[in-house]
């Protein structure tokens, strides 16, 4: 099997749908290891991609006012049982353009792999990007993941990215997101994970709204069982005039795991507002025992709830 | 025709928080029936329901339950809707991110889309709108109560245990549920209908009457629907320990 075809079949393990990436109506770049295997541009997207000792550096640009039809995918992953990943992605949206990012990140043999991601993103003035990321890390739990993003949206821009690692294992995961929002721009960072045996999770997303009437939410959905631990630390700081911002944060915790919530506001400005809402709890009782009368077993149950709230 | 008891209770007894609940139910439903366990509010009526469907707590401290011959007493909530018993809470709970159309599909043996489409509409609800919904917060109170009945339909149990599903703003109209609750029983689910409204009587087969955590009149509906309006709605015991009784 060639090396596209392997990272083809983890990326569809990961939930992505691999005819995106042969399309060359789609704009797409593919990476596994450190070898570009595809970067496909369409009209209004540019790629450039350096392969490095251990990763790649990547720009991905898009033009002004570019409005794509289709999602652009991403796909970054590791195939044999160890290795480590170095990406350095620049994502620059240019002003009034629209864009949707789909992102499958797959280690399908991890038994000892690192994945460090290190992300600029501008969104330029009136622009809008959505930004998904979904990991699959195989069932070993030998995956060391460290995304970061440093994120400017500037005035007017709108700027959505969810981070989902909710099905195998996940490892040890330390993100850290963090969004500067301009006047009447928008940000929202939504991260969910699915932590189980020993899994070690940290979130940190910091939203810091700098202009008037920015807008932002720091959002997460955590669930841990068996050993393992999460952490959330969830920044909003209105620093402007009528900005708002609220942290949002459930966590489920079930048999010997641990869960800690850090939301930290701060207000600048006396006509800013910020919120926050955490909650930490087992799963509902009356939720359990409603899907236990439908002939459900407690642990069935409890993957229920637990996948439905992912799911939001 | 002589129909077979289906679930038996025999003497059951139960305390919470030091407060005796049930004092000795002793309660029979026959296979096919509808039966109404009729009572005031706080007369023992949803403790009974949760210790049927052997809810965390509510483990009785003596008696006995029986299902289709079985002692099912000790048996856990998942055993028994395995043999095919079922709730309908008073108030249902709501699951984020959870999908009508999943939660449906949850109870039923072979899920089919047929079978959903059939069960919200049984309970006035639009399919097409209603299974890409959520059974989250964004529901009413009547809307999360309609999908409740929906589920237990769509399940087919042989004992549905409703809760008062006629309590509430936007749920059903007594003849809906009334008529949800004759097709349940035609499909060959038995039904143990609890409410304190004694306009929902009319559809039972069989009525009993609970008060103060025992069944204290059982047979005839309209006997039954008769003494309540009578003699209990009337009373000021309900909620009262026994012993306060004049």
């Amino acid at each position: 099997m060639s090396d596209f075809e392997a990272i083809l079949k983890a990326y569809e393990q990961a939930g992505g749908d691999p005819r995106f990436l042969r399309s060359p109506r789609i704009a797409s770049l593919v990476v596994s290891g450190n070898k570009v295997l595809g970067a496909n541009e369409v009209p209004g997207v540019k790629m450039e991609a350096e392969e490095l000792p251990n990763g790649v550096r990547a720009r991905i640009e898009v033009a002004p006012n570019t409005h794509l039809d289709y999602p652009v995918h991403l796909c970054f992953g590791v195939i044999p049982a160890e290795g480590l990943q170095e990406i350095y992605p620049e994502f620059e949206i240019g002003e009034g353009a629209k864009v949707e990012f789909i992102a499958h990140c797959t280690f399908p043999n991890a038994v000892k792999v690192k994945h460090l991601m290190e992300a600029k993103i501008r969104v330029r003035k009136g622009a809008s990007m959505r930004y998904g990321e979904t990991h699959y890390h195989g069932e070993v739990g030998g995956t060391e993941v460290l995304p970061k993003a440093e994120i400017a949206v500037e005035e007017g821009g709108r700027l959505t990215t969810t981070f989902s690692l909710t099905h195998g294992r996940v490892g040890k995961l330390e993100f850290d997101y963090l969004v500067d929002v301009a006047a009447h721009g928008v940000a929202e960072l939504v991260a969910k994970a699915y932590g189980y045996g020993n899994d070690d999770i940290v979130v940190k997303e910091t939203v810091r709204l700098n202009g008037e009437y920015a807008r932002g939410l720091a959002k997460s959905r955590i669930a841990v069982r068996e050993r393992a631990r999460s952490e959330v630390i969830g920044v909003t700081e209105g620093n402007a005039p009528f900005t708002r911002g609220h942290v949002d944060c459930i966590e489920i915790v079930r048999d010997e795991a641990v869960a800690s919530a850090i939301p930290r506001v701060y207000v600048g400005d006396d006509r800013a507002r910020v919120t926050h809402e955490a909650a930490i709890g087992s799963v509902a009782k009356k939720e359990l025992e409603t899907l236990m009368a439908r002939g459900l077993e407690e642990k069935e149950a409890v993957d229920v709830i637990i996948r439905g709230m992912l799911a939001k | 025709m002589q129909k077979d008891t289906l679930l038996q209770v025999e003497d059951l007894h139960l305390t919470r928080n030091g407060k005796e609940i049930l004092r000795g139910v002793n309660l029979a439903v026959r296979e096919g029936e509808i039966h109404c366990l009729l009572g005031r509010n706080g007369s023992g009526k949803s403790t009974l329901a949760y210790t049927l469907m052997g809810c965390e707590g509510y483990t009785p401290n003596r008696g006995g339950i029986t299902f289709d011959g079985q002692d099912i007493t000790g048996l856990s909530i998942t055993e028994r809707a395995r043999m095919g018993i079922t709730l309908a809470w008073q108030e249902p709970a709501r699951f984020e991110g959870l999908k009508v159309s999943d939660y449906l599909a949850l109870g039923m043996k072979e899920p089919s889309r047929e079978r959903m489409e059939e069960a919200l509409a049984a309970v006035a609800l639009s399919p097409a709108t209603y299974l890409p919904r959520a059974v989250d917060d964004a529901l009413s109170g009547g809307e999360r109560k309609r999908i409740e009945l929906a589920a237990v339909y769509a399940m087919r149990p042989r004992l549905a245990i409703l809760d008062e599903p006629d309590s509430g703003i936007d749920v059903l109209s007594i003849d809906d549920i009334a008529r949800l609750i004759r097709r349940m029983a035609t499909e060959g689910t038995t039904v143990l209908l609890i409410t304190h409204r004694d306009e929902t009587v009319p559809v039972a087969d069989m009525a009993s009457l609970m008060c103060e955590g025992e069944i204290v009149r059982n047979g005839d509906p309209k006997d039954v629907r008769s003494y309540y309006a009578r003699r209990c709605l009337p009373c000021e015991v309900v909620g009262r320990h026994r012993g306060d009784r004049t």
